[in-house]
């Protein structure tokens, strides 16, 4: 028997509030064991407070083929970023 | 009973406690690198881990009820490494060998099922230590139920091979798990005093939290009633002794030794 079991990206949401991080992927049975395995496999140090699994098949990726149509254009659009406004002094963390 | 009787008691009971989950995380420590899988071993070890550190403190506060008794305590690592096997007052069930995965999952989910239930008991303990030390291991151990109940459903209700495994593992260990829920003389004065947990009521429950697993996972409850005990007083199969000439190696080898 060589059936392997599917491959699993899993996301971690850490303690300070922030989005769901890719940590890593790991092999599973079904979704339930994935969510077992990944609180056994990444959060052995207290890293998170809430685990995403999804199946690594499910997820569509940019072709890395396609990276000068998708990415390039954006290269010399500057005034796309919100560099252009003067900031009063007294705001901060910008 | 008076104190200092009360107090030996409560020493035994103690260890006990300590000794079940301290031989159990060592045995589980043998699957370090031997895992069906790098997920299963991580978790293996992580579930020995937690009851290495249950046994810690169980062990610790064996110590310090020895020293009220006999004026000098033992500390946790003289406890885990220089008693000998009739010393040990592990539940038979902990020391059985790891044999496949089957056993071993059916080991741990028979012993988590009841360990679950008697330390629910402890955390309402009238001994403020014993209570705490329960409620602290009580998260950990509600997970581990969890994991190898999950596993033995798997299993049981998985392929023709692993059915049979299973229900092999069940055949074989079921005859450990009577001691559970015996209390000696030693034990019942604990109740009574309101310190231990009343096992001998955790029949009822565990058989049905069992029940409901086995069934799910399509395995039989063995029919058999004869029950192996003994592990409580330091009566054990001939399985303990192999288990603390590797655990005890060290310690014996290099006295006081050190990381």
């Amino acid at each position: 028997m060589t059936k392997e079991w599917p491959l699993w990206e899993i996301f971690i949401r850490s303690q300070h509030g922030l989005a769901h991080k890719h940590v890593g992927s790991l092999h599973a049975a079904d979704a339930p064991m994935a969510i077992k395995n990944a609180r056994d496999v990444y959060t052995r140090r207290n890293e998170g407070v809430s685990i995403w699994a999804v199946r690594s098949a499910e997820i569509t990726a940019s072709a890395p083929g396609d990276r000068e149509a998708l990415f390039e254009p954006a290269n010399d659009k500057v005034y796309r970023h919100p560099t252009f406004f003067p900031m009063p002094d007294e705001v901060k963390h910008l | 009973m008076s104190a200092r009787d009360l107090d030996r008691a409560l020493f035994d009971y103690l260890l006990r406690l300590g000794d079940s989950p301290l031989i159990l995380a060592q045995r589980l420590g043998a699957w370090v690198g031997k895992g069906p899988i790098l997920e299963e071993d991580l978790a293996l070890a992580n579930v020995g881990l937690d009851l290495l550190g249950q046994a810690r403190m169980w062990l610790s506060y064996a110590g310090e009820v020895e020293a009220r008794i006999v004026g000098k305590g033992r500390d946790e690592d003289q406890l885990a490494f220089l008693r000998d096997g009739g010393d040990f007052r592990n539940l038979l069930i902990a020391e059985q060998p790891n044999g496949n995965f089957a056993d071993t999952i059916t080991r741990q989910f028979l012993f988590d099922a009841w360990h679950e239930l008697a330390l629910d008991a402890l955390t309402r303990s009238g001994d403020a230590r014993i209570a705490g030390i329960a409620a602290k291991s009580a998260k950990e151990v509600a997970y581990h139920v969890e994991r190898s109940g999950d596993w033995v459903i798997r299993l049981g209700d998985g392929t023709d091979e692993s059915h049979a495994k299973m229900q092999a593992a069940v055949d074989r260990l079921w005859t450990y798990t009577g001691e559970m829920f015996a209390a000696d003389d030693d034990e019942t004065a604990l109740i009574d005093a309101g310190i231990a947990a009343d096992v001998r009521a955790l029949a009822a429950p565990w058989r049905q939290c069992v029940e409901a697993v086995m069934v799910e996972a399509t395995l039989a409850i063995p029919a058999s009633a004869y029950m192996q005990r003994g592990g409580k007083q330091g009566v054990h199969t001939e399985h303990l002794g192999f288990v603390l000439a590797e655990m005890q190696f060290l310690q014996r080898a290099y006295p006081g030794a050190r990381w």
